[in-house]
């Protein structure tokens, strides 16, 4: 495109200074900062877990710089590594990293609906990570009681060390991380109400798009009750009052009952929570099913089969997703009666994700995908949604789950389900979006080593514990060995396989290393990236966005004729058109 | 020739109309309340990128507050549910009697007048909303008549503001009232709530007032009629949310204890 000759006149823009660039508004910029946070998050993450880990079967090592680690610092680290991954990764890099960067060019709109309020989601989001860090240095050090915070243990200071500062300051953490995904979820919906452009039908979203909205949808419902759940909470250990300690509560030797004995109830605790924990969950890995579909559907040069089917399906995991929060309480004290009801609704989700699951098979179905890293990432997403959802329906049997629920069978169910099929999500996605990010290719002879180190890993770290969950491993045992009588015997039974998951930790967290290497080396040196290097058609990847051209291709308008996602095998090839392609369906051409 | 019968462009751009070159930048008056977007081809296409349209911006934050008081609803309904979980549990105590707590807290009649004075701003915020799009003087407005529609527009704001604050006041009483009966924060689980309640909704309102009061200063300052309309818009669903959120917990408290 030829410049205007008003512009060639125009001076050079000069750099923007650091600060202008850190304290953007640029949706993209936020994006890639939410990343880098969700990065830095997942690294102490699992490092935290490998920590555990290696605690579990060696206690007696001692931590270099540190000392022997006691069971509440165990316990510690189980609860921020709960809460930084379920909240600093999970749900900041899907929904808020990928959603500012893609999102935005995906409906073909310029920049997201509220760029300001984007930046104070952003830097609220940063701070909050900064405050839960800090709890780690404070006397007592972080809170003991786990991402789930359940009281009576959270609800009184003297439960455990980090029950005091630590807990407040994981309460104020949280808060201020539930305001700031607010903010960005309600940016999120109106930019995709608002924002489309021309042609741009809500038939025609693709379906990452679909996954963002009902992600969206689900945080500006779920996050403001967890608001309200922290401020009770915040009542019950400061105010004196006891919305959430029962009469005569016997803490570390002393009665705490709250202001007034009597009314509280740990179970209402329980039922906020997790009427916002669960559709936290589905945050979590909404956008990695939506992306998975148009990936599949991208390297096997196929439509998507049954698009407003998935649509529905996506619409519908999000609106079940909200009416089973009592599974988490079968063996809480929860009303049998309500546990049936709960199992149903659990269940009933089986429903959208086999149609899902059904449709990813279609679409792959007889195709002859190009298993580029991308691609084999989506593929493992597939399995290990597969694997950790059939352990779902299994768990959501009141009677089984009361026999499974404290032991490590859960624990392997939702790492696969949401851990680890969350971050193949994200995985997928950094190694099909990065040419965008960049303007570079990833090296995919380190993505493929990236992909099956990945794979194995993961399943060899989780499957063996369904079979320690059910030989009997409790949750939050800091230790195995070194108990008496028979229940030792049990825990040390354990030990062999236990040691098996812990050596498969140690491999899955060090080929990661290979894509840090891929990573950093691709950014600077890595293949410069074609204008549409998968032949994608969704509008991220429109000519005029990409990292190269020119300015004044922004300006032209976008207009969306056609569903993502048409292929069609020619005999000179094979033809795509993007959606931006005003060309006519060759199919109804009337020769 | 195919491409007579079957057009290259399925869905083909719409003509250029002089007349319908509208950009958003006042060259058609502000009563036009066409809004472009959303995908459905609607006055779209001869408008250059992120400014599709004069009402554009004003539907954009009014949805955005819409979604935020959703999401702030949800806060009020999770407080309310509390309420009804703490109000029918109870415990066993050492002789095996089952007690629940539960005595409900006597409502400082004050707060019939404090919810008519809210009623009654809500009212205010309404009439100035309204006059913020009242076409003859945006029409004024447009050719540059002055600021018609603020000057209309600020009494009610402000008059809002001071019935707001009225109300804070009120509830303040409210509370005091109770002091004397020895009633606080503390006494009761229903006292718990009573505070937190009429608490976290004053706060609401505190919000409520000092967004008044930005309005008005926004509205002295901002020459751009749409960011004001956007404003008073904004800060009256706010208003009228949180006078509808007071009605709910009221009737709760008066009825529900």
């Amino acid at each position: 495109m030829t410049p205007r000759p008003d512009k060639l006149s125009e001076p050079v823009a000069t750099m923007p200074s650091l600060r202008r660039r850190i304290f953007t508004t640029d949706h993209r910029i936020i994006g890639i900062e939410y990343l880098i946070l969700a990065l830095t998050s997942v690294t102490i993450g699992a490092i935290l877990s490998l920590l555990m880990r290696i605690h579990l079967v060696w206690p007696d090592r001692v931590l270099p710089f540190y000392g022997p680690i006691l069971p509440e610092d165990y316990l510690a680290m189980v609860t921020i590594h709960g809460t930084i991954m379920l909240f600093f990764v999970l749900t900041t890099a899907p929904q808020a990293g990928f959603g500012n960067l893609i999102l935005p060019a995906q409906i073909g709109a310029r920049r997201m609906a509220f760029p300001v309020a984007n930046a104070v989601s952003f830097w609220l989001t940063a701070v909050a990570l900064v405050i839960l860090l800090s709890s780690t240095f404070v006397p007592g050090g972080s809170a003991i009681s786990g991402w789930t915070a359940y009281p009576p243990f959270s609800a009184v200071a003297g439960a455990g060390p980090g029950q005091g500062l630590g807990m407040d300051l994981w309460l104020a953490s949280i808060a201020v991380f539930a305001i700031a995904s607010t903010i960005g979820a309600i940016n999120i919906l109106v930019t995709i109400i608002k924002f489309r452009c021309e042609g741009m039908t809500w038939g025609r979203m693709p379906l990452t798009v679909w996954g963002w909205f009902t992600a969206a949808l689900l945080s500006v419902i779920a996050f403001s009750v967890l608001l309200a759940a922290l401020l009770l909470l915040f009542c019950d250990r400061h105010a004196g009052t006891g919305f959430f300690v029962p009469a005569g509560d016997l803490v570390s030797g002393v009665i705490h009952s709250g202001g007034h004995p009597g009314n509280g109830s740990p179970l209402l605790w329980l039922h906020l929570f997790w009427f916002f924990g669960h559709p936290e969950v589905y945050i979590s890995i909404l956008p990695g099913l939506g992306l998975t579909s148009m990936l599949l559907a991208n390297f096997s040069r196929r439509r998507v089969f049954a698009y407003r089917t998935m649509i529905v399906t996506t619409l519908l995991i999000g609106f079940l997703g909200i009416l089973l929060w009592g599974h988490h309480m079968f063996v809480a004290g929860l009303n049998p009666f309500a546990a049936s009801a709960f199992a149903v609704s659990t269940m009933a989700i089986a429903i959208p994700a086999s149609a899902k699951v059904l449709s990813w098979l279609a679409t792959v179905w007889r195709s002859r995908p190009s298993y580029t890293t991308a691609m084999l990432f989506s593929i493992g997403f597939i399995s290990l949604f597969i694997t950790g959802g059939l352990s779902g329906p299994v768990l959501a049997q009141p009677i089984l789950d009361e026999y499974l629920h404290n032991t490590f069978f859960v624990v392997a169910h939702f790492h696969l389900i949401m851990a680890m099929a969350a971050v193949f999500g994200l995985f997928a996605a950094t190694y099909y979006w990065f040419p965008l990010m960049t303007g570079r290719m990833m090296s995919e002879s380190l993505g493929r080593l990236h992909f099956w180190g990945t794979l194995v890993g993961a399943y060899a770290t989780f499957l063996p514990m369904h079979i320690t969950g059910l030989m009997g491993e409790p949750r939050h045992y800091a230790q195995l060995s070194g108990v008496a009588n028979a229940a030792g015997q049990l825990l040390a039974g354990t030990l062999p396989l236990n040691r098996f998951i812990t050596w498969s930790a140690i491999v899955l967290s060090t080929v990661q290393l290979v894509f840090f290497v891929n990573l950093f080396h691709s950014l600077r040196k890595g293949r410069s990236a074609p204008p549409n290097p998968w032949r994608a058609t969704t509008l991220e990847w429109h000519p005029a966005l990409h990292p190269n051209a020119p300015a004044e291709a922004l300006e032209e308008a976008t207009v969306v004729y056609r569903q993502p996602c048409e292929y069609r095998p020619t005999p000179g090839g094979e033809l795509f058109l993007p959606q931006w392609s005003a060309d006519t369906n060759p199919d109804i051409k009337p020769e | 020739m195919p491409s007579t019968i079957t057009p290259i462009r399925t869905e083909p751009k719409p003509r250029r109309h002089v007349e319908d070159h509208d950009n958003g930048s006042g060259r058609r008056p502000p009563t036009d309340k066409r809004t472009g977007g959303g995908g459905d081809n609607d006055n779209w296409g001869d408008r250059p990128r992120g400014n599709h349209g004069p009402r554009e911006r004003l539907v954009r934050y009014r949805m955005g507050i819409f979604f935020a008081l959703a999401s702030d609803m949800m806060f009020f309904v999770a407080i309310v549910s509390s309420f009804f979980v703490n109000q029918s549990t109870g415990h066993f105590d050492a002789y095996n009697n089952y007690i629940n707590e539960w005595s409900a807290t006597t409502i400082p009649p004050i707060l019939w007048l404090n919810t008519l004075v809210l009623i009654l701003s809500s009212i205010t915020m309404e009439i100035a909303r309204r006059r913020m799009f009242h076409e003859v003087d945006a029409m004024d407005e447009w050719l540059g008549l002055g600021k018609p529609i603020t000057r209309r527009a600020i009494p009610w704001v402000a008059v809002t503001a001071v019935l707001g604050t009225i109300f804070l006041v009120g509830q303040w009483i409210a509370w005091e009232q109770l002091a004397l009966q020895h009633v606080f924060f503390l006494s009761n689980p229903s006292s718990h709530f009573f505070y937190l309640i009429t608490g976290v909704h004053g706060i609401h309102l505190v919000f409520g007032v000092f967004g008044l009061i930005a309005t008005l200063i926004g509205l002295y300052v901002s020459r751009s009629l749409e960011s004001r309309q956007i404003m008073v818009d904004c800060a009256s669903w706010y208003w009228h949310s949180m006078g509808l959120f007071w009605i709910f917990l009221f009737v709760l408290l008066v009825f529900f204890q």
